[in-house]
């Protein structure tokens, strides 16, 4: 997965480091290893990894980690824009 | 009663059961689909052999039920405080791979699931872990074939047909639906542990703290990819780094391509019809014989696009310029344009003309980035930020490229 990069600059990705408790939730669902704990607080190692995929802000049980999870693929944008949020299906 | 011993007239001209006609080798004999086999196997009643004098079929499996179909798949009942619960084979059946095959080309993609709710696999007991899946097929088959000498229960959530990952994302394999299957199977029953494995992926719709707020089981993430649970299990629920990462090799990515060019036959035809239809204007109105004569060259460029974004940008991904699909996809498509130019000129040199040359690459390149684009949905690195990004800035060229390759492509007529 190391030869895989996607747009730089892009991820909603957030976290607020007061908040966080150190759990390390956000570093075990992380598909690309964008999180990971040290010293009793999550940092944010490789930012333009995240997919937005949600997992680690739907498992903070602190909510220190904030991000807008979505779907990256673009035929569902475009139903998105063309239809709706509400009518818009996957593939 | 005598049994058939297979000289019968009966038996001599019965074909196999499937059969549909009556007239067997022995011309107007019955077949076993005739009222009088039939009648002749009622008479024949105990003897037990059926008219068509092939080998007598098994009897009905003891797990048989009215009304009910046995699945090739479950390999017996295992009986638990919460009543029977069917026990999984670890190997794939032919028809499994069947299924698997229509499932990756996409004609059988849709509703290919399984009852939701609790199978096992191996000897499963009350210590045995619990693992939590998808209800889409492909996704069943996956674990349970990597399940081979494991004792495990395995609960199968209602998914609407959908994998792991995108159930997730778009809420049906969530904390609720977990919550729901855990109560529905009658799980605290079944094991005195109070723990759930769920797949890495399912994370984005699972909130494991609430999980176990609402009924009482922790939630432990399992790896990736089913491959490597045997492992994590040995080594107490513990996964490596290299577990807890997604991969995007080349099998993985020929494996989803096929249904780029399945969705494509939606509009293929109709592009294919357009390229002839615009081929046929010149000086002189509309003609039929420039349909014939220019239209397949116009056709094979869409074709060329085709293929460039929909197979061949998958394959060579991690080998192809840019970051933005759209990129990729056009490098790819130009390339497969300027194959189809070399072509139209190597057979026909004075076939196209220079600008209608310069509107077959534009096609291909145009078509194919639009393809790659869509691919973005298949990987499992894109964000939706970045795709949307990509798409606001690549959809006008793509648009303009297939005006400007119409453009000179008519152009290249007078």
């Amino acid at each position: 997965m190391r030869t895989f990069r996607y747009l730089s600059g892009v991820s909603t990705l957030a976290l607020d480091t007061a908040r966080c408790v150190g759990c390390g939730w956000c570093e075990v669902v992380c598909p690309h290893g964008v999180l990971a704990v040290s010293d009793g607080k999550a940092g944010i190692v490789d930012r333009d990894r995240c997919m937005e995929c949600g997992a680690c802000a739907a498992n903070c049980p602190a909510g220190a980690v904030r991000v807008t999870p979505g779907v990256g693929c673009a035929a569902y944008i475009l139903q998105v824009w063309l239809k709706g949020k509400a009518k818009a299906s996957c593939c | 009663m005598k049994p058939l011993t297979g000289k019968e007239p009966i038996a001599a001209a019965a074909g196999p059961c499937a059969c549909g006609g009556a007239s067997g080798p022995g011309g107007g004999a019955v077949s076993c689909c005739d009222a009088s086999c039939d009648a002749s196997v009622a008479a024949d009643g105990d003897s037990g052999q059926p008219c068509c004098g092939g080998p007598q079929a098994p009897a009905a499996s003891p797990m048989a039920r009215p009304g009910y179909e046995l699945l090739p798949f479950v390999a017996s009942f295992v009986t638990t405080l919460s009543g029977p619960v069917p026990v999984v084979r670890t190997t794939l059946g032919r028809g499994d791979v069947r299924g698997t095959l229509g499932a990756r080309l996409g004609y059988g993609r849709d509703g290919y699931r399984v009852a939701p709710g609790l199978y096992g696999v191996g000897s499963p007991g009350p210590d045995s872990p619990v693992l939590v899946t998808a209800d889409y097929k492909l996704s069943f088959d996956a674990l349970r074939r990597e399940l081979s000498g494991i004792d495990a229960w395995i609960l199968v959530l209602d998914t609407r047909g959908v994998n792991v990952w995108c159930a997730a994302g778009k809420g049906t394999f969530s904390t609720g639906e977990v919550v729901r299957q855990v109560a529905a199977s009658g799980l605290e029953r079944v094991v005195t542990h109070r723990r759930l494995i769920l797949p890495q992926l399912a994370a984005p719709g699972v909130s494991a703290l609430k999980v176990k707020e609402r009924c009482g089981f922790s939630v432990v993430y399992g790896p990736v990819r089913a491959a490597d649970l045997p492992a994590f299990l040995r080594a107490g629920n513990r996964a490596t780094p290299a577990m807890r990462r997604v991969s995007f090799t080349l099998a993985e990515r020929l494996a989803v391509s096929p249904v780029e060019l399945y969705h494509a036959r939606k509009w293929l035809w109709w592009a294919v019809l357009a390229a002839l239809a615009v081929s046929g204007i010149g000086p002189g109105g509309f003609s039929l014989s420039a349909v014939w004569e220019r239209g397949p060259w116009l056709a094979a460029a869409t074709g060329a696009g085709l293929v460039a974004g929909a197979l061949l940008v998958p394959a060579l991904l991690p080998w192809l310029p840019g970051r933005a699909f759209a990129v990729k996809g056009a490098f790819v498509g130009a390339i497969g344009g300027l194959f189809t130019v070399s072509a139209a000129v190597g057979v026909f040199p004075g076939a196209v003309p220079v600008s209608g040359r310069v509107g077959m690459v534009l096609l291909a390149a145009g078509i194919s980035s639009y393809l790659a684009m869509n691919f973005t949905g298949s990987t499992p690195f894109t964000s939706p930020s970045g795709v949307e990004r990509e798409m606001r800035r690549a959809m006008p060229l793509q648009a303009a490229a297939l005006v400007a390759a119409t453009a000179s492509w008519i152009a290249s007529a007078f």
